[in-house]
Formats: structure tokens, C-alpha cells, sequence
């Protein structure tokens, strides 16, 4: 047993620790307050606790557990909230009210509960980790029971189907080792895989600018830089609802508490897209406020990851949401400069980018050990100072995303949502993904991108004519590029998170908009050379039908895109016609 | 029973004190100073290793010298002695009595730390505050459980609009108690004067708890100060079924002591100088606004910073705007025209306003009418600078009525003074400015609340008043 030599905020030192080893998890004080270590240096470690540090005394006890900071994995994760190192926070509030208490011991998972297991393999079959053993419904989902990766053998006994709790032995291999539907893992060690698989299928998250202009592959990564109110939470939770995967894991942080109670309350409210369930059954919250313990907040993130993992080694896409990044690369800086590290820049630890970088590349599309495909998809928020993009956290995390949805604060202000700026914002993942979306969505599909890309950039450089002559001095043909491009942008960028059929938008239908913008640009040019105004253009009920596309159901949208293409045939030629 | 001494103090730096062989003082623990002349300073624990104790002094240090200086523990942590008899009253920066009555007898000692709210416990605020402030009422409502700052300047009316929410602030319904803590950080004696007298004058004081911490106050008690008052408020909200309205003035002086602590300690700088845990300091002050499950009461806070150099760029509007919900945003060229309050509306935003209006709550139309008056305001201060440029004559006839709506809208709706406005007053003041358009320019507004409302509500001057 240890003793506290030093505190200094979240900053512990302790001597004499026996058997302790690098991020080992140790009790720390009378309170036994939950730390891990840190550093070691002779006969001295360094701890960081995750626990408000205040009235311990210098002498007071430490004694290590010999174990890393590890997550119990098994049923009874989904339509759970937790704190940054899995507690339940639930069970928490049971034992200590509305305030978060120090000390609470609480197991993550239901240890009473019963599952219904169904065994899939048998007796003398031959079981390596990562295998899949038999399966358990939860909710409406199948959670797939796995033989933990550093175990495996041969089959001794298995359990019949039935109902077992996650301590009931379900096998036993010819070794010895009992196996239960439950297991450990430590989170900062990547969950092994069999090998890492190109990323070149879409992760659609319903956002028409990010599906067609910035794709994220399933398995990529992508980071949401932007000031304050510039909506980066909205945009991570309306991914969460909407996004082409099967589990949802979202990590809030170091934010607002009244943020996550908004998912609290809508989440389990929300009907899931893919099953018609509460979209929170297949969700899990890792919620680690910005009040709360500033060393559990450092290892949220990885909770959240190791979570992740877990469900893509049953063979399944995961998306995981880090809300926000730069608030956990801070707790990072507090703490190295509680243990009077150098810092590097901005006061950042040296090893802030090596950090992220390692958490990053847990991402990816991969063939488990079990031989299934599986994808965990990281999407970061990321919060600069003073909306400075040059700040270390969002230079570190751009070096490694694949994806960059840059949020900016005039989008929003002039209430174009989701406020991402096009001009600034990209992907790495176009050429990979074209493929797909030739198969998948249509042949032209990559050429009819580039040429609503271009009527943006032609709108903006006009924009910037207007602004200093005004709209009146335009030909009539630049007119049009300007008008295109402005319904481009309200009627196919800007999209309604609130509207119910708007929330979310399919391939077909965006690429059905993005037809008819560019029918009605062709049109629209025919009908000037014919001698047609630009006010025919603007007045012509094709402008309005577009503008109300968005808010077509996708069932009802082949018709009324087929409507469309009759009523084009002859628009805008307004008195020419006559 | 005797208490131990300790009398080793071996540095004495700025408003810190090393002291040895005190190891068996706790993190965070409440002592008193002696120098040795009978005045007793107070002071925190912040560092404690076995080899010396890092003290933080809550006074200035002269006087102190090494030899004979003594140091005695009053507490394990800092707390504060919370009753109901505190509303009415107003305290020093560390919870003393500075309106000449006895202390208060306390019902419970509770430490000002606080823990953090467990986020499943908490509610969605959803509920109304009318400020009776119009543009806050109409534009960026502030709902209970909310955190909304105020972004102002130096030299800028925010004291004055402090005052005015303090005194107005209602929930709207029957038998709900109201409460407002006030405390103030580094404010000079002329404030003080102007918050004692306003507060005493307009009757605000019988529903008020005040803690004021003085420019030449420690500044070290400048940290203690806001973490006394929400004490106090979670108690009373929490304990008393108040709902509490948290106003905190100036949250910059607080930042700037925060550094200046930082700095003695010779810990490593963040941006601008201010230490690296500023954001999660901040948070665990801003976090301490709720509603909770099972709980009548509830905690709001409008914390109020003036901007250095007006720059909302700068570590602490910064920090702030990404944990508070929202902000009102005090404008210098507003003040300057004499308008009170000086709200500009279009940096300012409420995130829980959406919760907290429409039917049952304030009214069926509200939403769509700031989002009109919004939008129609915007176009008007877009128009003013193309006047700039081209003169008034390029303008179209409704180029020029959005011009005399954007004046309008901030000369009487902005513009109301030391008045009081109910929420159906500032709505139907908000539709009286709209009236001079054609209800065909109104398109954030659906057909039946114009047919409702449009040019229904009564003259711009009746309602506007003086």
C-alpha cells in the first residue's frame, strides 16, 4: 500500500506503491476516489484522479487494483448513459441524488438481469478470440456474445439456450477458462482486428451537403471545427439520428449538461429510421459534463472507442461522435501542467497530436477476428479558440481526419443550416467512393456533383461583383448563374433539421434536386437566348417547385420529380410563349 | 480542545504562503493566519506535498514575515452557513455581514465547491422567465435552468441592466417563490453605492441575496465569491423550492484573479496568460444552473463579462460562449444613440428559447414573430450601409420602410428604458412595428397569426410609450 506525498488539483503523487504499473487503476485516499497512474519515477508515481480532489491529506492511503482502466462489455450497454469511465449514471443518481457524489463503486452493467442466449457453437468446436459464441437479443438488436480476444481453445462444455446473467459461466473451454457473456478490456489498447479494409463505401448521414459535396467513408474520419453557436452539436446529433449505422455511440465531452439532457429526452423519443424503435436502443451515452471530473472527461474518449470496437467485432458499422475533442485536448493540457510537463504550443502537451492521432486511427473498416466486416466512423467536434482554425487542436486533428466540415459562424448568423462552409470544407475520400456512387446512385452521378460544385463557385465569384455594383449592373446570363446558384444554395445546401421530412435526405433525392437545378440552369439559358427576362425566370411556378422539393416525401418524390421534368420542358419563356 | 499550530512558514510571494511540516492540512482546507500582531488573515489550502504546504491568502500579504507568523486550521474545505434568513441580506465577497445586521444562523454548513449535477437528473428547462426586458423577452427568451451572459464593454450600461432584471425578473404562475443572488466581483465602491441603493430603493432587496466583493477586496476572495452565491442558490433552490435567478457581475475581474493566481503559483500559461484550466474553472461555475428531477426549485444564471477591447475573440467571452447557452450581446454604438437597454439582437441568441415559448407558455405566435422582426432587421441594417454609399434615393418605397423599421425597431421596441413590458406587451409592441409593411413582406410569419395579429395590436406610440 502507497501513501500520498502531493496534491495538486486532479494531480496526485504517491510513494511506496508495490506492483504499480503504467495506467494501472488505483484508490486513492480514505474516499478511495478512483485514479490511474500516470507517470512512474522511482519510487514515486503520479496519478490522476477522477474524482474532485478536495480534503485529501497528504499520508492518506493508496492501493492499486493491478489492473488498467478497463470497460466490462456485454449485454446491457444499449440505451445506457454513463460517465467517462462507464459508470452508470443512473446508478449513480440512485445512490447519491441529483449531485454526483465521489467514491461510488457501481457496476456498468446489469448483474441481475437475464439474457436470452442462444448458443451457436458446440462442444469440441474449436474457438479462437474474437469468435462469436451465440447471440442475445437486445431491444431489437442481436448483440453477438464474443469469446474475449485473448482467450480461445477448444470447447469443454457450453450452456443450452436459455437465460443466463453476464456472471453465469456460458462455456468453458478444454483448458479450463470459463467463459460468461461479459468481458473486460482496457481501454487505451485498440481491440485487435484481423486487417484493415479500404474505406470505399459512404458513411450517409441524410445531410445532403455532406453526402454529395464531403463524403465520410464508413470507417473514415471526419472533424467539425467551428465557433461557438455555429451549431457543431446539432450537426453531430442529427448525424447520430440519421447516419447509416447500426450502433451509435456519443460522447459528450466537457459540455453542457443541459446539452445532454436534450439528448436524453429526444433520443428516446426519436424513432429509429431503420427498426421504428426509440433511436436510444441503439445508442449509448458517454456523458462527462464540463463540471465533472476533469481526468474522466481525458478518458471519455477512449470509454467511447473501446466501445465502438466492441460492436464493430460483432460485425457491425458503428458511428462514434466525440463532442467536443478540443474540450478533452484540454483536460490533457490541465493535467500535464499539474505535473509540470514542458508544454508545447498554446500550453498543449508535446504529445497532443501523437494523441490524437492514436485515437484516430482506431477508426476504420475492418475484417474481425471472427472473419466478419465491421466499421467504426469517428466524427469529431472540434471547438478553436476564438474560431481561430490555426489553433493546435484543429491543425493536429485536420493532419489526421480524412474529412473536414468546416461550421461557420456567418452561415449561421444568416441562418443557413447546417452552416458549413463549402468553400473551406473537404474530403479525402471523394476517389475512393466514386465507384460506389456510380453503381449505386447513378453513372453521371460524379459529373453532375461537379456541376452543381461549379454554379456555387461561379454564384460566389458573382456575389462579389454585387456587392460592389449591385444586382442591376449583371447581364442577364450572369443573372442566371446567380440565381441558380442562390437556389442551389437554399433550395439543396440548406436543409431543415426540424422539418420531418427534410431532417433527413436520401441519394435519389439529392441527386433528383441536383438534376433539376441543373435542368432548370439549361432551360433557363435556352429561354434567355429565346429572348425570355430573368423575371420570366424567377416567376416561372418551376422555381417554386423546386423549392419545395426538399420537403417531398421520399415516397412521393419519383412523381414529382417526373412532374418536374414535363412542366421544364416549357418553362420560362413567360411572354416569349405567348 | 487546543488547535495546532503551525508556525514553519519559509516563502512568502505575492498573495501565496509556503508553509513546512503541514502535511496533515487536506487539499482545499479553510485556515487562519496570524502574523503575529492578533490579525488573522484567512487563507485556502491549493498544493500540499509532505515537504510544504502552498496557502492561498485571502488578504493582501504585507506585514506577514516568516518568524512569527502562525497558521491554524478553521475547515476541512471551504464551506458557506446557508439559511432562508439569508434572502434579504447582502455579504462581503466570503459570505460576511456587510448590511450591519448579526450573521445569520446557519441551518447548514455547506462546502461552496459543489459536486456537478448528475446529468440524468437534470430536466429540460423549459419554462419562462420574463425579464420584462423586450428584447430579451422577444428575441433571446431565457428559460429556468438556463445560463445566459451578458457580453458587454467597458464603460457600458450592463450594471443598470442588471439592476432592472434583478428587480423585474418574474416566472409567470401562481404561488411560485422567486429569489434573486447577486454577486458582484471586483466592483468598485461606486457600484456597490449604485447596487446597495438600487436594490434598496426599488424593493428588490426583500427578494434578494447579496454578495459583493470590492475592487480593493483580496483578490484571491474574487474566486470564492461566485462559488458562495451559488451555494447559496442551489440551497435555496434545491432545499426551498426557490427559483433562484444567479446574476454575476463582473465575470472578467474573476478571470483576471484567476490568472493573477496562476501566475504567483509560476504555473504554466494558457492563452493570453490565463491558466489552462480557465474553461473547466468556468464550467464549474456556469455548470451550476439547472432544473432537477423530483426538485420545485431551480437555478439561472446571467453571468455578466465585459469584453477587453470588445473583442468576443478574447479567452474569456470565448470560454464562456462554449458552455453558456447563449448569449445577450451589449452594443457600444447602441449606447452611444442614448438607447436603453443597448441590446443588439443579432450577435445575441438564446439555445433554450425554442423550450421555453410558443402556446401555454408565452404566446402561439412568438416564435415566428422574432424570427420576422429577426430577419426584417437584418435587411434594414444591410440597407443602412448601401445608404451609406448610394444615398437614400436609390432605394425603392419598401427599401425605405425596412429602413424606418430598423430605427423603429431600436428606438422603441429596443429603446424602452427603466419600464417594465409584460410579454404580450412586447409582442404586440413587436406587431405594431411590423404594421407599416404589407402582410405579403411577412413571410416568417403564417397566414393565421397575421390574420390575428398584422396591424391588430394598436399604434407604435400608445404602446411604446414615452
Amino acid at each position: 500500500m502507497g501513501t500520498i506525498k502531493k496534491i495538486a488539483g486532479p494531480a496526485v503523487i504517491a510513494e511506496n506503491l508495490q506492483g504499480a504499473k503504467m495506467y494501472d487503476i488505483v484508490r486513492v485516499g480514505n474516499e478511495k476516489l478512483v485514479g490511474e497512474i500516470i507517470r512512474l519515477d522511482g519510487n514515486t508515481c503520479f496519478i490522476q484522479v477522477y474524482e474532485d480532489t478536495n480534503g485529501l491529506k497528504v499520508g492518506e492511503p493508496v492501493v492499486t487494483t493491478g489492473l488498467p482502466l478497463a470497460l466490462e462489455l456485454g449485454p446491457g450497454l444499449l440505451n445506457g448513459i454513463f460517465d467517462g469511465i462507464l459508470r452508470p449514471l443512473d446508478k449513480i443518481q440512485a445512490v447519491s441524488g441529483i449531485f454526483i457524489s465521489r467514491g461510488i463503486e457501481v457496476s456498468s452493467l446489469d448483474r441481475t438481469k437475464k439474457w436470452d442466449f442462444t448458443p451457436l457453437k458446440k462442444v469440441g468446436d474449436v474457438v479462437k478470440g474474437g469468435d462469436i459464441l451465440g447471440t442475445v437479443p437486445e431491444f431489437s438488436f442481436t448483440h453477438k456474445i464474443l469469446v474475449p480476444p485473448d482467450k480461445g481453445g477448444t470447447i469443454k462444455s457450453i450452456v443450452p439456450a436459455g437465460q443466463y446473467t453476464i456472471d453465469d459461466t456460458i462455456a468453458e473451454l478444454e483448458d479450463g477458462t470459463k467463459l460468461r457473456m461479459a468481458h473486460f478490456w482496457p481501454v487505451r489498447k485498440p481491440r485487435p482486428i484481423q486487417k484493415k479494409l479500404d474505406p470505399n463505401q459512404p458513411f450517409l448521414t441524410g445531410m445532403r451537403i455532406l453526402d454529395v459535396l464531403f463524403p465520410l467513408a464508413a470507417g473514415g474520419t471526419a472533424a467539425i471545427p467551428g465557433p461557438f453557436g455555429s451549431g457543431k452539436t446539432v450537426t453531430q446529433q442529427s448525424i447520430a439520428k440519421f447516419g447509416d449505422a447500426n450502433i451509435v455511440v456519443y460522447v459528450g465531452c466537457g459540455e453542457r449538461g443541459n446539452e445532454m439532457t436534450d439528448v436524453l429526452v429526444e433520443f428516446p423519443e426519436l424513432e429509429d429510421p431503420q427498426t421504428g424503435r426509440p433511436l436510444m436502443e441503439r445508442t449509448i451515452l458517454v456523458a462527462n459534463t464540463s463540471n465533472m471530473p476533469v481526468a474522466a472527461r481525458e478518458a471519455s474518449l477512449y470509454t467511447g472507442i473501446t466501445l465502438a470496437e466492441y460492436f464493430r467485432d460483432q460485425g457491425y458499422k458503428v458511428s462514434l461522435m466525440a463532442d467536443s475533442t478540443s474540450r478533452w485536448a484540454e483536460a490533457l493540457r490541465e493535467i500535464a501542467s499539474r505535473l509540470e510537463e514542458m508544454p508545447a504550443e498554446e500550453g498543449y502537451p508535446p504529445y497532443l497530436s501523437s494523441r490524437l492521432s492514436s485515437f484516430y486511427e482506431r477508426a476504420g473498416k475492418v475484417v474481425t477476428l471472427a472473419g466478419e466486416q465491421g466499421a467504426v466512423s469517428v466524427i469529431g467536434a472540434v471547438s478553436p479558440a476564438g474560431g481561430d482554425f490555426s489553433e493546435p487542436v484543429t491543425q493536429s486533428t485536420l493532419r489526421i481526419t480524412g474529412g473536414f466540415w468546416a461550421l461557420d459562424a456567418q452561415l449561421a448568423r444568416a441562418r443557413h443550416f447546417p452552416a458549413i462552409n463549402w468553400a473551406r470544407s473537404y474530403s479525402l475520400f471523394l476517389n475512393i467512393l466514386e465507384p460506389w456512387y456510380r453503381e449505386n446512385v447513378a453513372p453521371d452521378y460524379p459529373e453532375v456533383r461537379t456541376q452543381i460544385i461549379t454554379l456555387l463557385q461561379r454564384e460566389a465569384e458573382l456575389q462579389q461583383v454585387v456587392q460592389l455594383v449591385g444586382p442591376d449592373a449583371l447581364q442577364d446570363a450572369e443573372r442566371l448563374s446567380l440565381e441558380i446558384g442562390r437556389i442551389a444554395r437554399e433550395d439543396f445546401l440548406q436543409q431543415n433539421g426540424y422539418d420531418p421530412v427534410d431532417a433527413s435526405c436520401s441519394m435519389a433525392k439529392a441527386y433528383g434536386i441536383m438534376q433539376m437545378i441543373i435542368a432548370a440552369y439549361k432551360q433557363g439559358e435556352i429561354a434567355l437566348s429565346k429572348g425570355a427576362t430573368i423575371t420570366d425566370f424567377l416567376t416561372d411556378p418551376v422555381i417554386e417547385k423546386i423549392g419545395r422539393a426538399r420537403y417531398v416525401p421520399e415516397a412521393d418524390f419519383p412523381a414529382y420529380k417526373a412532374e418536374f421534368d414535363q412542366m421544364i420542358k416549357t418553362a420560362f419563356l413567360g411572354a416569349v410563349k405567348a | 480542545m487546543l488547535k495546532k499550530e503551525y508556525n514553519a512558514v519559509t516563502y512568502v510571494s505575492g498573495p501565496l504562503l509556503f508553509l513546512e511540516g503541514a502535511a496533515d492540512l487536506a487539499y482545499g482546507a479553510i485556515v487562519n493566519i496570524d502574523d503575529g500582531t492578533g490579525r488573522i488573515r484567512g487563507g485556502q489550502v491549493i498544493e500540499v506535498s509532505d515537504q510544504y504546504t502552498v496557502l492561498q491568502v485571502f488578504e493582501e500579504t504585507s506585514g506577514l514575515n516568516l518568524e512569527r507568523t502562525t497558521v491554524s486550521l478553521v475547515e476541512d474545505v471551504a464551506r458557506l452557513g446557508v439559511s432562508k434568513e439569508m434572502v434579504g441580506r447582502a455579504f462581503n465577497g466570503i459570505g460576511k455581514p456587510i448590511d450591519g445586521l448579526p450573521p445569520v444562523v446557519a441551518d447548514k454548513r455547506l462546502p461552496i465547491n459543489g459536486a456537478p449535477i448528475n446529468p440524468v437528473a437534470r430536466e429540460k428547462p423549459e419554462e419562462f422567465i420574463q425579464t420584462g426586458v423586450s428584447a430579451i423577452d422577444v428575441n433571446m427568451t431565457l428559460v429556468r435552468g438556463q445560463k445566459l451572459p451578458i457580453f458587454s464593454g467597458s464603460g457600458l450600461p450592463h450594471n443598470e441592466l442588471a439592476a432592472q432584471i434583478a428587480r423585474q425578473a418574474k416566472v409567470l404562475g401562481e404561488g411560485e417563490g422567486f429569489a434573486v443572488v447577486f454577486a458582484a466581483m471586483g466592483i468598485t465602491q461606486r457600484e456597490v453605492s449604485y447596487f446597495m441603493q438600487e436594490f434598496e430603493r426599488t424593493g428588490a432587496l426583500s427578494r434578494s441575496v447579496l454578495f459583493l466583493n470590492k475592487a480593493d477586496d483580496p483578490t484571491v476572495e474574487r474566486l470564492l465569491t461566485p462559488r458562495m452565491a451559488l451555494t447559496a442558490a442551489e440551497y435555496l433552490a434545491f432545499e426551498h423550492d426557490y427559483h433562484v435567478l444567479v446574476i454575476l457581475t463582473d465575470l472578467t475581474n474573476y478571470c483576471e484573479a484567476l490568472r493573477e493566481i496562476g501566475g504567483a503559483r509560476e504555473e504554466i500559461p494558457g492563452r493570453r496568460g490565463y491558466p489552462g484550466y480557465m474553461y473547466t474553472d468556468l464550467a464549474s461555475l456556469y455548470e451550476r444552473a439547472g432544473v432537477v428531477h423530483g426538485k420545485k426549485g431551480s437555478v439561472t444564471q446571467i453571468p455578466i463579462l465585459s469584453m477587453p477591447g470588445d473583442d468576443i475573440t478574447h479567452p474569456i467571452p470565448d470560454l464562456t460562449g462554449y458552455i453558456t447557452e447563449g448569449q445577450i450581446f451589449i452594443a457600444r454604438d447602441l449606447a452611444q444613440q442614448g438607447i436603453f437597454p443597448p441590446i443588439n439582437v443579432q450577435p445575441s441568441l438564446s439555445r433554450l428559447m425554442n423550450n421555453g415559448i410558443g402556446k401555454g407558455k408565452t404566446r402561439a405566435d412568438h416564435k415566428e414573430l422574432a424570427d420576422q422582426l429577426f430577419s426584417s432587421y437584418a435587411r434594414g441594417v444591410n440597407l443602412r450601409r448601401l445608404v451609406a454609399i448610394t444615398g437614400e434615393d436609390a432605394l425603392t418605397e419598401m427599401d425605405k420602410k425596412y429602413l424606418r423599421f430598423a430605427a423603429n425597431f431600436e428606438q422603441k421596441f429596443i429603446n424602452q428604458g427603466q419600464n417594465e413590458r409584460s410579454i404580450e406587451e412586447s409582442l404586440n409592441i413587436g406587431w405594431a412595428l411590423l404594421a407599416d409593411f404589407p402582410a405579403s413582406e411577412l413571410k416568417r410569419i403564417r397566414r393565421e397569426y397575421i390574420e390575428q395579429y398584422h396591424q391588430k395590436t394598436g399604434k407604435l406610440e400608445e404602446l411604446a410609450g414615452a
